[in-house]
């Protein structure tokens, strides 16, 4: 059901794009005034969202401790996954952002236990999510050389690489690809994993589709319809530097991919999505195994009613004195 | 019916129904099953320490007889939580449910109910935060995965948050370490502003705030318990320790849980405790005020656990100690580790812990001043100041339990270790994946240590039960050493019913065995007053 | 061709069709988790399941007397006896067999003629059910045994310090 709809959405939209633009015209609004819309959202949103989290403190030392901690100088202890200082957290923050550690841990056993395909379903997932991260990444990079001119050079280098196989022309750019796989892997694992159909919801699904939806259109503008690069790059340099200007004759399906995006970028702030910047601040990874050494304050701490010594000694005096425990008053 | 003659259709044969119908969670209601929960608490619990709504209920009652603004004081209460705390704050956000905790909780595994996956149990609450603090909830409702807060919605919140341990596994997997145990203490919190607490927890706090431990011992039973122990230790070793307690000047304050004190396996640790202290000369006293190292507390809301945390720091005060030795303890180490110095601190009228054995300073417990056990022993052994003879432990064969708490909330796995390998000959490991940082729960953490949800302890405990089988089945395994109270009370019930010939003790029970004392006679028995290995022959004599 | 031998050829099958009911027990996420993982530690009810009918299956074709049989039939019913089935649910998983080997064999039976054999096969499963029974009482039992022993705990040294009770000396 929350699959049917998010997919319903998101053909409302290409079809919003195609009306928009094909029927209506209304070029310089598809064109100009919803991408400044939605990124203007999205930083605003992002802005604002993150404000939120840092609003709420961290008033309790809460890492979860995957490893020794750092105790006698004779016991090694686990500098990653327990660290005492921040360069550790450092570390394992990187880990957990570059690589998804804690997703890869699924992995040890499935291996140890013999690699088949069934038992593996996490080690998918862990891959999977990587590749569809890191192939994001870099297609947003690549995406750089339509913002800038003159195009930096590590752009230039990240395409050659990212066509090394070339195939096809123009070449065949492997991260579209893989995006495009992965994204559609992290779907259908939703679908057909009963556990994690039984908990997904709609708002699992949209972002799914939207990408889906991006990488599909990005590739047919490619490498089917091909759209005229040089008045796109126009249009999009104009955006870039708030001179926008919108060129007549660049295909729809070009569109489409803009308005998908928008919608991407002004969905994100409020969707789970936020879990970008969530897992920087998220205090079971991001502080130091070190709270007995170094004292960590709660800004909200407040007295609190207390049973004292006096009121104890009080009750039990005389079965204390019998006892032989020494007292305070006698 | 079928005739005798010819075999029934199988369809008659097998008249069950398999397939429940899959309904969306949100529709599926809760229903109490008998065995897998706790009784509601009783009125005069939380009249002693002044938490709200005190009342005669059960949580089968159809009226919970809550007061009539519940749902205000529920919300509020969550909108109030959400600006205190970022982790709550940012684990009702950031979930993607991609599902990699979901088979990581020991009461999914055990129980089969998909509401004891971590992604669902966390959803029981989001989906409520949607719907009053989200825009999207607030928009779209059902479609952005929120719902009403009906009372419906809070009996199924108090079964399931009453079904987490707070065990941590599932942040070990999380890719944001979205920790369950931190939404499972904001839902507790909830239930105790309406006065919705389990007896079972209810009742040690009670007599934790008032008489200084869970169990409600006053001061002369603390004393007459131990020498109980003490006419033990006499039997077996020939030597008549006399500890202090209350005694002003020493140089060490012990605080241990009170199940060490009182209930076999735990008296045997604490046997253990006692003679090590006994034989280094150590300058310490128990305190019958601070006569409680865990903290129920901890499982009702971070104010009572404050409360019931401020009488060590005082006791050390008042006292006049150095520094603060902490016993075998899982929860009770969570929170010293991690919250005491938070809550209390900071302690600077203690001094920079330092063993008076070795000269050891305890660097990594400079500020909080509170040193584990298994850390101040290994460090003993390591500078070879204990006379050892771990033949005497012959007759077992050990293995480790990882606490869940000292596991994943401090990240103590190689002292209890290097003191077991060097106390017992025969020292065995359970398989990887079910110790260390993904270590099973005993199942009944939390305060979920009572009898009526007996049940359920087998359920969440039988993925630790099974790691045990397996070493006995494979090395004939027959003790199950571990660092926390509640574990030798609970694994041993868990034992009982699932692998029957193993038995549960704390690792300074074994060190006891082992403990080679200054003018001990030969010793026959071990602490449990079972014969030695060799000294069978003399039980008949 | 005798029965046992049809059923030994189709042992795999049997088995799995028989795995696969009983998991249908539990609710569908479950079910899925459960047939999925292979791992003894992760997935240990699952396991215990696919190695407990294994067990049970051999020892119907061996004729194996009960001693034998019966820990494989604990093992699965130790764990069903906690979970949250009717007593008849908990041991109706046997009932299942009949199902499973009538849908399997059902054309070689009848080519063979093997209706009488399998009635006896049939009165070996019926057997199983009732060694099921005593063990589920047991386990139930015991769980009750349990909850008396930790109350019995705790107030045992109270009675021994107040001299109520006392151990017989030596």
């Amino acid at each position: 059901m929350g699959a049917l709809l998010s997919f319903f959405v998101v053909i409302v939209l290409v079809l919003i794009a195609l009306v928009g633009v094909k029927g209506a015209g209304l070029y310089v609004l598809f064109g100009t005034i919803i991408p400044y819309a939605a990124v203007a959202t999205f930083i605003l949103g992002v802005i604002l969202r993150v404000i939120k989290w840092s609003r709420s403190p961290v008033p309790f030392h809460i890492p979860t401790t995957c490893g020794q901690e750092k105790s006698l100088p004779w016991i090694k202890y686990n500098k990653l996954e327990s660290p005492a200082g921040t360069l550790g957290v450092i570390g394992r923050m990187a880990l957990e952002v570059l690589l998804f550690r804690s997703l890869f841990r699924n992995l040890k056993t499935e291996l140890r236990e013999g690699p088949k395909l069934v038992y593996g379903s996490n080690k998918w997932l862990w891959l999977a999510g990587l590749a569809f991260h890191w192939s994001f990444l870099i297609v947003l990079i690549r995406h750089l050389r339509f913002f800038t001119h003159p195009v930096p050079e590590f752009v230039n280098i990240i395409d050659s690489l990212d066509g090394f196989l070339q195939i096809g022309s123009p070449h065949l750019l492997m991260t579209g690809v893989v995006l495009l796989l992965a994204v559609t892997y992290l779907f259908l694992r939703r679908v057909f994993i009963p556990q994690v159909r039984y908990i997904s919801l709609p708002a699992d699904y949209l972002p799914l589709f939207l990408i889906i939806g991006i990488a599909t259109s990005g590739i047919l503008m490619r490498y089917f319809y091909k759209v005229d690069i040089i008045k796109v790059k126009e249009l999009t340099l104009g955006l870039a530097t708030f001179s926008p200007e919108v060129p007549a004759g660049i295909g729809a399906v070009f569109y489409v991919h803009l308005f998908l995006i928008s919608s991407l970028f002004a969905y994100f702030p409020f969707s789970k999505l936020m879990h970008m910047g969530g897992v920087f601040l998220s205090p079971t990874r991001n502080l130091a195994n070190n709270s007995r050494m170094k004292r960590h304050v709660n800004p909200w701490n407040y007295p609190v009613k207390v049973h004292t010594y006096e009121e104890y000694e009080e009750e039990f005096r005389e079965k204390m004195k019998n006892a032989g425990i020494p007292v305070e008053k006698e | 019916m079928a005739k005798p003659t010819k075999p029934p259709k199988p369809e008659e044969l097998v008249k069950i129904d398999y397939n429940p119908p899959e309904k969306p969670w949100m529709e599926v209601p809760v229903e109490f099953k008998p065995g897998t929960f706790c009784y509601g608490t009783r009125p005069k619990y939380l009249e002693e320490v002044g938490l709200p709504n005190p009342r005669e209920w059960s949580p089968t009652d159809d009226d919970w007889k809550l007061p009539s603004d519940w749902k205000d004081i529920v919300l509020d209460g969550i909108g109030e939580r959400l600006k205190k705390y970022r982790s709550f704050q940012l684990f009702m956000d950031i979930c993607v449910r991609c599902g990699a905790c979901a088979d990581k909780c020991h009461f999914f595994i055990g129980s089969g109910d998909p509401k004891n996956m971590p992604v669902l149990r966390a959803e029981l609450m989001r989906s409520v935060y949607r719907k009053y603090f989200s825009t999207g909830g607030k928009l779209f409702g059902n479609l952005a995965g929120a719902r009403e807060l009906t009372f419906d919605v809070f009996k199924e919140w108090w079964y399931y948050f009453y079904q987490c341990t707070e065990c941590r596994r599932c942040s070990v997997f999380c890719p944001y370490g979205i920790d369950t145990a931190e939404i499972t203490m904001m839902a507790r919190e909830l239930f105790n502003l309406l006065g919705c607490n389990t007896d079972w927890i209810a009742g040690p706090v009670a007599n934790c705030y008032r008489k200084g431990n869970h169990l409600g011992l006053e001061p002369h039973t603390i004393t007459s318990n131990i020498e109980f122990m003490l006419d033990d230790i006499e039997e077996i070793t020939g030597i008549k320790i006399e500890p202090t307690f209350n005694r002003k000047g020493a140089e060490i304050l012990f605080v241990t849980p009170s199940g060490d004190l009182f209930g076999d396996p735990g008296t045997y640790t604490c046997m253990g405790y006692l003679m090590l202290f006994h034989e280094l000369g150590l300058d310490y006293t128990w305190s019958t005020y601070a006569s409680e190292g865990g903290n129920f507390g901890f499982f009702t809301s971070m104010e009572m656990a404050k409360r019931l945390n401020y009488k060590i720091y005082a006791e050390a005060k008042r006292l006049g100690v150095k520094w603060i030795l902490g016993g075998e303890c899982g929860h009770m180490w969570r929170v010293v580790h991690q919250y005491m110095d938070t809550w209390n601190g900071p302690a600077d009228f203690l001094e920079e812990p330092v063993s008076p054995i070795t000269g050891t300073k305890f660097e990594n417990a400079k500020t909080t001043k509170m040193v584990h056990i298994a850390e101040f022993t290994a460090d003993l052994i390591k500078h070879g100041k204990l006379k050892l003879d771990p033949s005497r432990n012959d007759h077992l064969k050990v293995t480790y339990h990882d606490s869940c708490n000292t596991s994943r909330g401090m990240g103590i796995l190689e002292e209890p270790r290097y003191i077991l390998k060097n106390v017992c000959n025969h020292f065995h490991e359970m398989p990887e994946d079910t110790i260390r940082e993904k270590t099973f729960c005993c199942g009944s953490g939390t305060g979920l240590n009572a009898g009526e949800n007996m049940e359920l302890r087998m359920r969440g405990g039988f993925p630790r039960a099974n790691a045990v089988k397996h070493v006995r089945d494979s090395h004939g395994v027959n003790m199950l050493a571990n660092i926390c109270a509640i574990d030798r009370a609970t694994l041993s019930a868990l034992m009982q019913y699932w692998v029957p010939d193993v038995e549960v003790c704390g690792v300074h029970e074994l060190l006891g065995n082992a403990l080679v004392m200054t003018g001990e006679k030969e010793r026959e028995t071990d602490l449990r007053l079972e014969p030695l290995p060799g000294k069978e022959e003399d039980e008949d004599v | 061709m005798e029965l046992k031998d049809l059923l030994r050829e189709k042992r795999s099958l049997i088995l799995k069709k028989w795995f696969d009911l009983i998991l249908e027990t539990y609710p569908s996420e479950t079910s899925s988790f459960l047939k999925k993982h292979k791992n003894q530690f992760s997935n240990p009810v699952g396991h215990t399941i696919s190695e407990g009918i294994e067990g049970l299956f051999e020892g119907l074709l061996e004729e194996s007397g009960t001693d034998k049989i019966s820990p494989f039939l604990d093992n699965i019913i130790r764990v069903r006896a906690i979970q949250e089935f009717t007593p008849s649910e908990a041991i109706g998983f046997i009932f299942l067999l009949k199902k499973v080997i009538r849908e399997a064999l059902q054309r070689e039976i009848r080519e063979h003629q093997l209706h009488d054999e399998l009635l006896s096969f049939d009165s070996r499963i019926d057997d199983l059910v009732r060694t099921s029974f005593d063990i589920y009482m047991k386990c139930r039992e015991q769980i009750y045994e349990i909850r008396a022993n930790e109350v019995k705990k705790m107030t045992f040294r109270l009675l021994q310090r107040a001299n109520l009770v006392k151990e017989i000396q030596d």
